[in-house]
């Protein structure tokens, strides 16, 4: 990263003016937490106690029986606390904050783990807590938003534009240029200005310093690939730092195919041709826009994924071709899903079966001696409304209607 | 004649300057058409023509709505180039874009350029563009000879407000608060302070806005700045009450 928070082309920091000084500010904290050792290790005592870390990697062994190709491993952020790799950076965010002596803390989510990890996190600091959340994400992830409510923070459901996670995004930068006095963003993903997604990336590379240490240990040598959903891109920065220089490691990053490439209803930025460079919510980096430079709708079965911009460091890689994207629909996640559920008991989320569906396409073309990581970055249980839904399950329907007939006849 | 001179020579004859905003597109082309004839007839000075983008970042409610508005009745970037060029033939005074930084970045900074100086516009405003992050965009600046318009907040250091002030061109828009637009601030002791850091950063006349809605603020500015900023109040005025009704409340600021 050059000074002023390029990778390659992209990146940057587009901020108003108010916010100059506190991205000073930021970033010189940032710059000497990266230089203190015991900054470190006490994010990692933090997230060994507080939180389940190191995640297990667990070896699929039916899956990769059914493939008939490499050995699959999964890495299981879904077993970190709130239930996702978002309260990585959250934990790292707030050791900041705490050392910062900011008193309020802010943030955006799409499916709410974000909004979740950082309701969490603001309980146990013991900090204010407001989540922005599109009015369409907060009707999609109603039981986050329940929980979020219940561990004390606000959220303020937003009804500007697409009501979802940019929209979310903006609204929390309103926020903090008019408190910016207090206020931290905990920024949830690996985008925005500088210093958020290099930071963002340096909390969350705890995922591939733990994977690759596992899969010495269980496999002997490091894996053919790498898998992650990529929707702003912190899980897979998470999971594929570690791996970037190691020769013969392939790192995949599957999109939100949505309603196929040619459908326009999908959030492909770097796999298709229909996303151009641009310069919005505080960064550079290929957006989904119209030649106005409008930014256009997206859509993905995934809220986490339901995104119009990708990191900077992701599109930097791609350029440089050091991270392959694919995409997946809804329905091949769909499919995904089902299959990792019914083989090996394992739910992943909505966002993390792109990634699944992306390995399982290439699984059994790869040799028997071989083996590959697929990032689940959280766990699907608790989005059992949106899953019940996509699922279209008949006997979860009639247990809903019945359950909205007791209530309206209280 | 650049910008700055023209709001000096005007400075001459009045003791503070009056700038207004409008979005363009909102609620439609023609509407904007009869809103700048009352603004320009009743006093205003100078106009800064809001080009509607999706992602307002620094925007409040008011101009939040009104930049989704005009891109959902279909304004285009080349609509409002169009229109910046009729008013600037109808008009004496200087019209400015005020936009955010991707919709120049996307139509191609030099062609940005080149179509603005065409059509006689005098300067920009873009909010999300500091000058570490807009090298070309200054150098183009200077080329086609387009006022940058650099802006000030209260949380802006004497040192970076030295630094802007190298960077800006035609006058300094301070915002007179922290948070985004169309909210009422408080021009008291600690806002005469940062209006006095300001005045010592730079020579360059100093629009102060955010919050502006009365000829009460306008007074209290006189003599501490060079030129008032009314933003959404006109927006909200037009929602409520018609075009008609801003030639009058124009005329009653001073």
């Amino acid at each position: 990263m050059d000074t002023n928070g390029f990778f390659g082309n992209w990146g940057g920091a587009y901020i108003p003016e108010v916010l100059h000084q506190t991205f000073q500010e930021l970033k010189e904290e940032y710059a000497k937490c990266r230089k203190d050792p015991a900054f470190w290790q006490e994010y990692l005592d933090l997230m060994s106690t507080y939180s389940c870390r190191p995640t297990p990697l667990s070896f699929a062994e039916n899956l990769s029986r059914h493939f008939g190709g490499a050995d699959i491993y999964i890495k299981r952020e879904d077993l970190n606390h709130t239930g996702a790799h978002k309260a990585n950076n959250v934990m790292g965010q707030g050791l900041l904050v705490k050392r910062m002596g900011k008193k309020r803390v802010i943030a955006e989510t799409g499916a709410g783990q974000h909004g979740m990890a950082t309701a969490t996190m603001a309980a146990k600091f013991g900090l204010d807590c407001t989540i922005y959340m599109g009015e369409e994400d907060v009707l999609r992830q109603r039981p986050n938003v329940f929980w979020m409510e219940k561990m004390g923070a606000t959220v303020v459901p937003v009804k500007d534009g697409s009501r979802t996670l940019k929209d979310a995004i903006n609204e929390a930068f309103r926020d903090w240029v008019t408190n910016v006095d207090d206020t931290h963003y905990v920024f949830g993903t690996a985008c925005g200005p500088a210093p958020f997604p290099e930071m963002v990336t340096w909390f969350q590379s705890i995922i591939g310093i733990e994977a690759a240490e596992q899969i010495m240990k269980y496999h002997g040598r490091m894996p053919a690939k790498v898998y992650a959903c990529v929707g702003g891109g912190s899980n897979a920065m998470g999971v594929f730092k570690r791996f970037l220089d190691e020769d013969g490691v392939e790192l995949v990053g599957v999109e939100a195919g949505g309603h196929g490439a040619d459908s326009g209803a999908h959030a492909i930025r770097l796999s298709s041709p229909d996303a151009t460079p641009g310069v919005a919510q505080g960064y550079k980096t290929m957006f989904l826009q119209d030649d106005d430079g409008q930014m256009k709708h997206t859509h993905s079965v995934a809220a986490g994924l339901d995104y119009v911009g990708v990191s900077p460091i992701l599109s930097d890689l791609w350029e440089q071709k050091k991270v392959r994207f694919e995409s997946a629909t809804d329905d091949e996640v769909m499919a995904a899903l089902d299959l990792t559920m019914k083989l090996e008991g394992i739910i992943p989320a909505l966002e993390s079966s792109h990634a699944f569906a992306g390995a399982f396409r290439e699984a059994g073309t790869l040799n028997k001696s071989d083996a590959i990581i697929i990032n689940q970055s959280g766990r699907g249980d608790k989005d059992i409304f949106t899953i019940a839904h996509a699922f279209e399950d008949p006997s979860w329907k009639k247990f809903i209607i019945d359950r909205g007939r007791e209530y309206s006849s209280n | 004649m650049q910008l700055e001179q023209q709001l000096r020579n005007t400075l001459d004859k009045k003791d503070i300057l009056l700038m207004t905003h409008i979005v363009l597109g909102y609620p439609s082309f023609e509407v904007n058409r009869e809103v700048i004839r009352q603004m320009v007839e009743n006093g205003v000075d100078c106009i800064e023509m809001q080009i509607p983008f999706s992602e307002p970042m620094a925007d409040g409610p008011v101009i939040l709505k009104a930049n989704q508005d005009s891109l959902a009745a279909g304004t285009m970037v080349e609509d409002c180039f169009r229109f910046g060029a009729e008013m600037v033939e109808t008009h004496a005074i200087p019209f400015l874009f005020m936009t955010y930084y991707n919709i120049i970045f996307k139509y191609g900074e030099e062609a940005f350029f080149e179509r603005a100086a065409q059509c006689g516009i005098k300067g920009f405003i873009v909010p999300d563009l500091p000058p570490e992050m807009g090298a070309a965009f200054l150098e183009l600046a200077d080329r086609y000879e387009l006022a940058p318009i650099l802006i000030f907040a209260p949380t802006s250091t004497d040192d970076r407000m030295k630094q802007l002030a190298e960077y800006g061109r035609g006058f300094i828009y301070c915002v007179a608060r922290r948070g985004v637009t169309g909210k009422k601030s408080e021009f008291d002791h600690d806002f005469d302070d940062y209006l006095g850091r300001c005045r010592a950063a730079t020579e360059l006349p100093l629009a102060v806005g955010f919050g502006i809605q009365s000829k009460e603020d306008i007074e209290a500015l006189k003599g501490k700045a060079d030129m008032a900023v009314i933003g959404s109040r006109t927006i909200r005025l037009v929602e409520a009450e018609g075009a008609q009704a801003v030639g009058a409340f124009i005329a009653g600021l001073r």
